[in-house]
């Protein structure tokens, strides 16, 4: 066998290496290509006054998130990777891990309430944005995706795409560990 | 119900398959007639399957049945008949399934229409489809199942993308995908060859028609996609450098070297390795760009919704599919011998280097597609890597092939003399530089040296081509003595030719107004005025639109057309969507987008001159159209009955 007939394949098993590391760090958290740089992280959340979806006469908005690092999660009944990262959420709540309030993105009241009912509701509270409008303050382009807000309020991590207990591990529990032992 | 029939379909496709993928070959190793004889039939059943498969979910689709969790997420009761059905494929889930509906197809071709290859190569090839096809399946039943039921079912579905509600994305992806799908016969063509270890001059006849048919595909599923991000994405734009059409092109620029590679492997018997390793090439490039698409690596327009679980598993069926058969092409290919030797001046230079210059183009579309992912990958940054690159890198490259292509097809095998071809060709040559130069000028008042040196090019194309062709007639039996594919290599090459002076003249000359614009006035550009009169608001079936009212007069105050174009915005997804005016020509194209509305009545208004547009699809349909009469010449189908008693191809005299 000669070398020279070894090249392709080498070049290819180069390339597939690079895919595998690329994957793995995907699977970790590490890597999103979604992820784009928010011109938000670390300033303070854009302030919203939303109806509760459950108590439409109740307001939910930035000043509930003062005081506790808290979980602001964009999730809608018609997405369908929601439901992925649900059962997921549940387990946080369960484990009263972080408080989660939800933001009810483009969706039918009467949809999300169903969508709640039978899958259950991790949610300390859902905003209900029905005209997206919050969503574009925050910067929202794809559902879900999750914000992390810290004491003072200031969005300090936000992370596109579904959440899973790896990424959970490696990017979310060490941030909030660290934020709650920081004075605010 | 039927969700279940489908996918109890799929279940039996993939049993199917792995019989075919196993029992032939045992079949050809084992020397058992029985078993080889089965590759056939099993390549039927299986094509009835996956059609099962198939209508069971476009019967979903047609149905509304928002229990099965792909329909809810890409339908709705709302939308029209049509893109019910074609919504079959606006997801991850379905269009797997219509690229497994497709290879199925392929393989059921193969075994129709190869009644005069010898079984045992026939069963190969269909044992290789098949292993391609347990793939495909176990990766759509374990990861992407279509019909997967969503429990609740939803109350109604999320609407198709309004983006893909259109007549270019019910033909786009199929067209593309027959020509991805079909890459996969001269990939299963070539491992059957390695397998066998014979690789002659008959591998290659076999596989070239079916490698022009698939070729042809690609090029028109490309073209219509092109044309359909111009009318449709309302920027006027009609390439965009995204990974997912870079991942069309590459298959696409591998498959034009493989075509003409095959060439010489039959008529010279000599660049066998080359073309073996093409073909393995241009079938992987299509499967790379199923994972670069779907595993959610890289983000683009086109983005399916990712999952890095898929990522994985396409990556462990690329290491099987590619690398075995790049470990197979390492362990064969050093045993085979070149028998045809040429000199320097010859066609086979010509082909050799042309078919450098595509590999090396392709290449560059490569690095420049992954460049951004291994910078972010590795913490380096996050770049995009746009038209700027791809431009700077490609323009060089084809500015030789296209001075290749003039005179290289023309050229004897073997050996030819460069004082005869220089005597020959210099009045073409001389013809293109001055047509070049007069031809922008006298029409635009212009020349940049880009522009003089596609429209030179071009003319040297077509000069060269209408040269030879005039030789033939005169050495051979006046018209009627020159063979199709010779009609088809030069309408083909026409057909770039077209290509080039499209893509020069309307990335130089376009010229375009960004204005805002309220009904009662008017703009002058390009020599024409654009009124803009009114604007309706309209109901469509699943969308709510502002329909404007434009009129273009020359400037002699004739009128030119009445455009229409629309700002729509749908339902169910609140999406906004622009649907452009466009007054088409072969010489110009004028298009008319609306933007957003600025109050008062005023819109934002794009309006866009785009001189010689059109050619750019032309030359697209011109070189399709020459790839299908070159399919169609009446050697392959007498090929094929001298083919079992010559194992080495006739060495072929200077005949096309």
């Amino acid at each position: 066998m000669k070398a020279r007939f070894l090249i392709p394949l080498g070049l290819f098993l180069a390339l597939a290496g690079l895919f595998w590391f690329v994957l793995n760090q995907m699977n970790r958290g590490d890597y999103n290509p979604r992820e784009l740089p928010s011109a938000l992280i670390d300033k303070p959340a854009p302030t919203f006054s939303l109806p509760n979806l459950h108590q439409p006469d109740q307001t939910i908005g930035t000043p509930n998130f003062l005081g506790q690092v808290s979980l602001f999660n964009v999730w809608a009944s018609w997405c369908v990777s929601c439901r992925v990262e649900h059962p997921f959420f549940m387990e946080l709540a369960r484990r009263n891990e972080v408080p989660i309030y939800g933001l009810n993105y483009k969706d039918e009241r009467a949809d999300a309430l169903r969508w709640l009912d039978q899958l259950g509701n991790p949610y300390v509270a859902s905003a209900f944005d029905f005209e997206g409008r919050v969503g574009i303050d925050w910067g929202v382009y794809g559902v879900p995706e999750t914000f992390v807000v810290d004491k003072a309020g200031k969005i300090r991590m936000r992370f596109p795409g579904p959440v899973t207990e790896a990424i959970w591990n490696r990017k979310f529990a060490p941030l909030i560990a660290q934020l709650r032992s920081e004075q605010g | 119900m039927v969700p279940e029939l489908g996918h109890f379909a799929l279940i039996l496709a993939l049993c199917v398959a792995i019989v075919q993928a196993t029992v032939p070959l045992a079949g050809t190793v084992w020397r058992v007639p029985g078993w080889i004889a089965l590759a056939r039939p099993a390549a039927s059943a299986q094509m009835l399957f996956l059609v099962l498969a198939f209508g069971a979910l476009v019967w979903s689709f047609i149905a509304n049945d928002f229990s099965v969790a792909y329909v809810a997420q890409n339908s709705n009761s709302a939308l029209p008949l049509e893109y019910r059905i074609s919504a079959v494929w606006g997801g991850h889930e379905g269009s797997l399934l219509l690229w497994g509906l497709i290879l199925g197809g392929w393989t059921f071709a193969v075994a129709m229409f190869s009644r005069r290859l010898p079984d045992d190569m026939v069963a190969r090839v269909i044992a290789v489809m098949g292993l391609i096809s347990i793939g495909f399946l176990l990766f759509m039943l374990l990861t992407s199942n279509p019909f997967d039921r969503l429990v609740p079912p939803a109350p109604d579905g999320r609407d198709l993308n309004p983006l893909l509600q259109d007549f270019g994305l019910i033909v786009h992806p199929p067209m593309l995908y027959m020509g991805y799908v079909g890459f996969s016969v001269a990939f299963a063509f070539a491992i059957a060859a390695l397998i066998e270890g014979r690789l002659d001059a008959t591998w290659a006849r076999w596989s070239r028609p079916w490698t022009i048919v698939a070729w042809v595909f690609m090029t028109f599923g490309i073209a219509l996609g092109s044309w359909w991000a111009y009318y449709e994405l309302g920027w006027g734009g009609w390439w965009f450098w995204d990974p997912v059409e870079n991942a069309s092109f590459m298959p696409w620029l591998i498959g034009t070297a493989l075509i003409h590679s095959l060439a010489v492997s039959e008529k010279r018997n000599t660049f066998k390795n080359w073309t073996v390793l093409l073909a393995i090439f241009a079938f992987s490039l299509s499967l790379l760009g199923t994972f670069l698409v779907r595993s959610g690596v890289l983000t683009s327009v086109h983005a399916f919704a990712s999952d890095p679980a898929r990522g994985i598993f396409i990556l462990a069926f690329l290491l099987l599919v590619i690398g075995g058969s790049l470990a197979l092409f390492a362990w064969r290919a050093p045993a085979v011998k070149s028998t045809g030797h040429f000199q320097l001046v010859a066609r086979e230079t010509a082909m050799l280097s042309g078919n450098v210059l595509l590999v090396v183009a392709m290449g560059a579309v490569l690095l420049g597609t992954l460049y951004p992912l291994i910078l972010d990958a590795f913490a380096l940054g996050k770049i995009s890597v746009g038209p700027p690159y791809f431009n700077a890198v490609f323009v060089p490259l084809m500015a030789p092939l296209l001075l290749i292509l003039g005179v290289g097809p023309h050229m004897r095998w073997k050996q030819d003399d460069a004082a005869t071809l220089l005597r020959r060709y210099r009045f073409v040559l001389l013809v293109s530089v001055v047509a070049g130069i007069l031809l922008p000028l006298v029409a635009y008042g212009t020349v940049t040296p880009g522009v003089g040196l596609g429209v030179a090019l071009a003319c040297w194309v077509v000069g060269g081509s209408v040269v030879d062709l005039g030789r033939r007639v005169r050495t051979s039996r006046g018209l009627r003595g020159v063979p199709r594919s010779y009609w088809g290599m030069t309408t083909a090459h026409a057909g770039l030719a077209v290509v080039v002076v499209g893509v020069t003249l309307t990335s130089a000359y376009s010229t375009e107004s960004d204005v805002r614009m309220a009904p009662g006035e008017s703009l002058e550009m390009a020599g024409y005025t654009f009124h803009f009169d009114s604007v309706d608001q309209v109901a469509g079936p699943n969308y709510d639109a502002s329909f404007g009212h434009f009129r273009i007069t020359a400037a002699d105050g004739s009128q030119v057309a009445r455009l229409n174009p629309e700002k729509r915005i749908y339902r169910v997804q609140t999406m906004p969507m622009t649907e452009a005016g466009i007054d088409g020509g072969l010489f110009r194209d004028l298009f008319i987008a609306m933007g957003e509305p600025l109050g008062d009545g005023a819109w934002a208004v794009r309006i866009y001159h785009k001189p010689f547009i059109a050619w750019l699809w032309l030359g697209a349909i011109l070189m399709g159209c020459g790839g299908l009469l070159a399919a169609s010449d009446r050697r392959y189908r007498l090929a094929v009955k001298s083919a079992q008693a010559a194992t080495v191809g006739p060495v072929a005299t200077a005949e096309s």
